[in-house]
């Protein structure tokens, strides 16, 4: 056995080799084999690991398999499961990350333009929009006659999906891979056991079959409610499908396939191979940025009808977790306890890297590979790291191309100087580049505006009471330190919940809440604690304490991490509080608990954030609008402050069906005015996101929204394998001096204990002789 | 034998069957079916229709326990906690509550968590047993006070510390190893040298502690005197009396953790980020994946339950005097 080993080693070429001349020449070999011989298994397994770890040429610490050393490969990380790949389903942030690379809506983002710009993705050009009155005479869309909106598709002819096995064919034409029941498909253990694979032209029906999809209650769209809201005939679609499925499973069990073919929904219709119409109730503009949403994908049903066949649901072959799309990857492995691979979709149509770019974007070279075919990646590997130390540790490393900075990181990756925020001499030296942006959301402290203390409730005096004590706590609430101690300085102070970068965001002077902040000397300055303690006295609360009862004014404030003000941040909170002298009583609970507290409006003051869904101050906005309430709605409208003001009701109702304006603007104003007015937010924040690159990755810009940006990254393999070998030498004193301790320790040992056997034995012998004499 | 294997096995069902009722009134007490729903379905756009028909897909619309609307079969049997509870005593775990298959994930999963579990069992417990004997071997000595010093302190360090030190120095430091991963295949080594280690080195104090303990109550048995009269060397003594005569009560503490070895660590594979079962209850847990939990919790109490009858077993095989009955 230890013969195979050293053989083994000795075909090693580089360091290991010269390391076992090394130890034949001093004898350790022998002392080695002789150890290994004498513990058996145990020594000679974490001999033998040592040794195959040492054969190669790549670094001993790489975590990648050597045969992936000059693949054009991308190397990134996830740290949650994603739980839903079906684009029906999938309604985050973790999960778009892959799908959107796999499937592709009719409309998507320009990758290098600001303010965010949506472009046709399979279609030939931006849908065409044709308005029409009740009785279906066509009007302008200005027009108040306006009762539907028809969005009019023609897709790009030739598109073709990936390589699959739902869409193999035999010599006749049909599907070659269909099963009548679980026995006859009891071969095919994994995806990849099917080895025949077939690809077919995309097509307008495709669409329609996943608007159905979108309809079908199975399915549990996130946003079925949302749609059915808009889209003609989806209500009614959704309870035809819910009763035909039943009728089907009655017959044929719950695993049948339901044909949505079968079934028609009056506002979504193919018109012949490349063309299909979505008809709107009404107007909403915002409809367009839905189209860019993996939920508009098209899905074919033939890939539907592969995944519903008896018998492989049971091993996780189901398009929940095995994607099939049009997209420039496909995922070809899909493990999400260890690693999701996507690799270049062989089918990809033909699509380029933009030609057009801000001076910024050339100075920065992101049109270096202008009117290159996309994907410029070959394949890309997505490893678990659930802990942020090894995460960090293998992009120091070189075997990560890009990576965040978690709190622990930020002082090695970042320098906080007067001249601003930017990388530490150690990125510097490394070739570190830093990707900046204003993520497109807000967290926030709130008050729930059902609350009888802080919120909007009562006869006029009261409301206006409860108004000056959220003012007095929004002057209080110093965010902008929260912002310094918790967040490492990554985000800025929300003046409104608008955040840079969306139309109605409004910057300078006319921007800052004038509430809450001054403007002195070129910017905001925040209102003294004196102001903010006569507000409170205003309110009812002089020095903190109820005017009447002179008993002190206590808050309860809802989270999720724990309670009684333990951690650092909210002991930070109840000092911000006790500013006004008032009590913040810090009620800690799971999430769970949280949201049902929310839904039955029985928090007083709460933290919550919001992620935009497409780039519209509509999708901000309407957190405060009356009839997105979570009480009034059960729990699933996204006004969590319950807020319902009817002014601002009815700005919102104007504001949301406009068109991008000088007047939406104004609009806009007023509603910002009314909210900064009710302080309904304490306070709230736009965070910053930091994303770090190595020095071969190339082509990255933060976009906001899309997450369809795969494809435009490129690396330098040669330059990464450079990095990788000078960064990771392996260090070996460590070993000798490990193996001289335990020498020095094991030879007194064993000379103790020779000298102890042997005593004894003398000692035995000395014994019996004096006995012997004695006798 | 046989008949005391079989009525020990039976002697489990009640066991088992209450182990399941804890879990599940535990889980049920903490979480609500409407909970889990929302859980799974995320945050935004969530209505109280799509709650009801994840429950209804998932078998979590009915009654807990009693299911006063069905007649006399159906009072207990169309209820959540039979329909989830009754498929485990036949192993089918069926689906977590996000959909994929649990046999298959734990059949998939249990190989990276035996990888680390075996090398680090069988090496951990020859290192203990050797140092253990070599520390009885100089009893009352130095050696033994410093030896006990050291097993007390490396008892006394957190396994975090262990770990944490262990990637800074051998993966960050020196570029040893890789820091943490997994790959199939004979690739899997590179990622099990550092968890190994660290596994036997943070076992070693305890381990040494409680073997030396043993042995040396058997070292001053009146057979080993006997021995030692007779002139037998000391190795002799320690390896072929000792040892063997110690090794029954190794074997409660050992046997009964090996089929065990199967559900993995849930520190190691966590900080390691290898995709055995440890970190699949770890992160069902932290998912609020009931499904999962409760599989999981049954098949730990299935082998905890295997590894006493096994221990049973070994006692018979290692001392005649044992007899099964």
């Amino acid at each position: 056995m230890n013969t195979v080993v050293l053989g083994k080693m000795r075909r090693c070429g580089g360091f290991t080799g010269r390391l076992q001349t090394g130890l034949q020449k001093s004898g350790w070999l022998k002392a080695v084999s002789a150890v290994t011989g004498r513990f058996g298994g145990a020594g000679l397994w974490l001999a033998g690991a040592l040794l195959l770890a040492g054969c190669s040429d790549q670094a001993w610490n790489n975590p990648h398999p050597e045969s992936e050393a000059s693949a054009n490969i991308l190397y990134s990380s996830f740290s949650e499961r994603p739980k839903y790949l079906d684009p029906a389903r999938s309604y985050s942030t973790d999960e778009s990350r892959f799908i959107d690379q796999i499937y592709e809506p009719p409309l998507a983002y320009d990758y290098l333009k600001r303010p965010y710009e949506l472009i046709p993705n399979t279609l030939t050009a931006m849908p065409d929009i044709h308005y029409s009155d009740a009785d279906g005479n066509e009007v302008d869309a200005d027009s108040a006659a306006v009762a539907f909106s028809t969005y009019h598709f023609r897709l790009q002819p030739g598109i073709r999906y990936q390589p699959h096995p739902a869409f193999a064919l035999n010599d006749k034409g049909e599907s070659l891979y269909l099963f009548a029941s679980a026995a006859e498909s009891e071969q095919y253990r994994s995806l990849d056991d099917f080895i025949e694979q077939g690809s077919r032209e995309l097509v307008a029906e495709d669409y329609v079959y996943q608007v159905k999809r979108l309809a079908d209650p199975k399915l549990l769209s996130p946003v079925r409610a949302l749609l059915s809201d808009y889209i003609v005939g989806m209500t009614e679609f959704s309870q035809i499908a819910s009763d035909t499925r039943k009728a089907l499973e009655e017959k044929a069990g719950k695993q049948a396939w339901l044909d949505l073919r079968q079934l028609s929904m009056a506002g979504v219709e193919a018109q012949g191979r490349y063309d299909f119409t979505i008809r709107l109730k009404g107007k909403y503009p915002q409809f367009k940025y839905w189209l860019a949403f993996h939920f508009f994908a098209p899905i074919p049903w033939e890939v539907d009808r592969f995944y519903h066949q008896p018998g492989l649901a049971e091993r996780n072959i189901v398009l929940n977790w095995h994607p099939v799309g049009s997209g420039p990857f496909m995922m070809t492995r899909n493990n999400p306890n260890e690693v999701i691979i996507l690799e270049k979709n062989p089918n990809y149509r033909a699509d380029y890297y933009p030609v057009e770019g801000s001076p910024e974007d050339v100075a920065a070279g992101l049109l270096d590979d202008a009117g290159k075919q996309l994907p410029l990646l070959d394949k890309v590997v997505y490893r678990l790291e659930k802990e942020a130390i090894p995460l960090w540790t293998k992009f120091m490393q070189g075997y990560y191309d890009r990576s965040g900075i978690a709190s622990d990181s930020f002082d090695q990756a970042i320098r906080v100087s007067s001249d601003g925020i930017g990388l530490s001499p150690e990125m510097t030296e490394k070739g570190v580049t830093l990707e900046k942006e204003v993520v497109l959301g807000s967290y926030y402290l709130a008050f729930n505006m059902l609350d009888p203390v802080v919120g909007d409730k009562g006869d006029a005096k009261s409301r206006e009471r409860a108004r000056k004590l959220r003012q007095a706590i929004a002057i209080a609430y110093d965010q902008q330190e929260m912002i310094s101690i918790f967040a490492n300085g990554r985000g800025e102070v929300a003046m409104s919940p608008i955040p840079p970068g969306i139309f109605g965001y409004q910057s300078g002077e006319e921007g800052i809440n004038p509430y809450v902040f001054d403007w002195v000397d070129g910017k905001p300055q925040r209102k003294s604690l004196d102001e903010a303690k006569r507000l409170l006295a205003e309110a009812g609360y002089p020095d903190g304490r109820h005017e009447k009862t002179g008993e002190p004014l206590v808050l309860n404030l809802d989270t999720t991490t724990g309670g009684g003000g333990g951690s650092a941040m909210q002991n930070w909170m109840i000092k911000q509080f006790k500013k006004l002298n008032i009590q913040l009583n810090i009620r800690g609970t799971d999430y769970n608990r949280f949201k049902e507290k929310m839904q039955t409006g029985n928090a007083q003051l709460f933290q919550w954030g919001w992620l935009a869904d497409y780039p519209d101050a509509e999708n901000f906005l309407f957190l405060q609008y009356g009839n997105n309430g979570q009480v009034i709605s059960g729990g699933s409208g996204v006004n969590s402050t319950n807020y319902n003001n009817a002014e601002y009701n009815r700005l919102f109702d104007q504001m949301q069906l406009m068109e991008d304006s000088p007047q939406r603007m104004e609009i806009i104003r007023r509603m910002i005015a009314i909210l900064q007015r009710d302080a309904v937010w304490a306070s709230g924040w736009h965070p910053h996101s930091y994303v770090l690159n190595n020095h071969w990755v190339r082509n990255v810009k933060a976009h906001g929204i899309s997450k369809s940006v795969l494809k435009y990254f490129a690396v330098d393999v040669e330059q990464r394998s450079q990095a990788q070998a000078a960064w990771n030498a392996p260090v070996l004193w460590p070993i000798f001096v490990v193996a001289g301790i335990l020498l020095v320790t094991l030879l007194p040992g064993y000379r103790a204990f020779r000298r102890r056997q042997q005593r004894r034995i003398q000692t035995a012998l000395t014994n019996t002789t004096s006995a012997e004499q004695e006798g | 034998m046989l008949a005391y294997i079989i009525r020990r096995l039976l002697y489990a069902l009640p066991i088992l069957l209450g182990v399941n009722l804890l879990t599940f009134a535990l889980f049920f007490m903490v979480n609500t079916p409407d909970q889990m729903a929302r859980v799974q379905l995320g945050d935004k756009h969530v209505s109280a229709e799509a709650i009801e028909q994840w429950k209804a897909q998932r078998g979590y619309d009915k009654p807990l326990f009693i299911n006063t609307a069905e007649n006399s079969e159906g009072l207990l049997t169309d209820t959540i906690f039979f329909e989830k509870s009754a498929r485990l005593f036949v192993f089918d775990f069926g689906k977590s509550d996000e959909g994929r298959v649990i046999g298959a994930d734990i059949s998939e999963r249990m190989w990276p968590s035996l990888a680390v579990a075996l090398p680090t069992f069988i090496i951990g417990i020859s290192v203990n047993i050797v140092f253990a004997l070599f520390v009885v071997m100089f009893r009352a000595s130095v050696f033994d006070t410093a030896a006990m010093v050291l097993c007390v302190v490396l008892l006394s360090i957190s396994g975090v510390f262990y770990i944490l030190a262990g990637q800074y120095f051998f993966a960050k430091l020196w570029h040893l190893v890789p820091i943490s991963g997994y790959l199939g295949g004979t690739d899997a080594i590179r990622f099990l040298i550092l968890p190994v280690i660290i596994g036997v080195v943070a076992g070693i104090g305890g381990g040494t502690r409680l073997y030396r303990t043993l042995f040396l109550e058997e070292a001053n048995k009146d057979y080993v005197r006997t021995a030692r009269a007779k002139g037998v060397s000391e190795t002799a003594v320690l390896f072929r009396h000792i040892l063997p005569n110690g090794l029954i009560p190794i074997l409660t503490s050992v046997v009964v953790v090996i089929p065990s070895l199967f559900m993995g660590s849930l520190l190691i594979e966590s900080f390691f980020g290898i995709p055995g079962l440890g970190s699949y209850t770890l992160d069902a847990i932290q998912a609020q994946d009931f499904a999962i939990v409760r599989s999981m919790v049954f098949l730990g109490s299935v082998l905890y339950i295997l590894g006493l009858i096994l221990t049973d077993i070994s006692y018979t095989l290692v001392d005649p005097r044992v007899r099964l009955s």
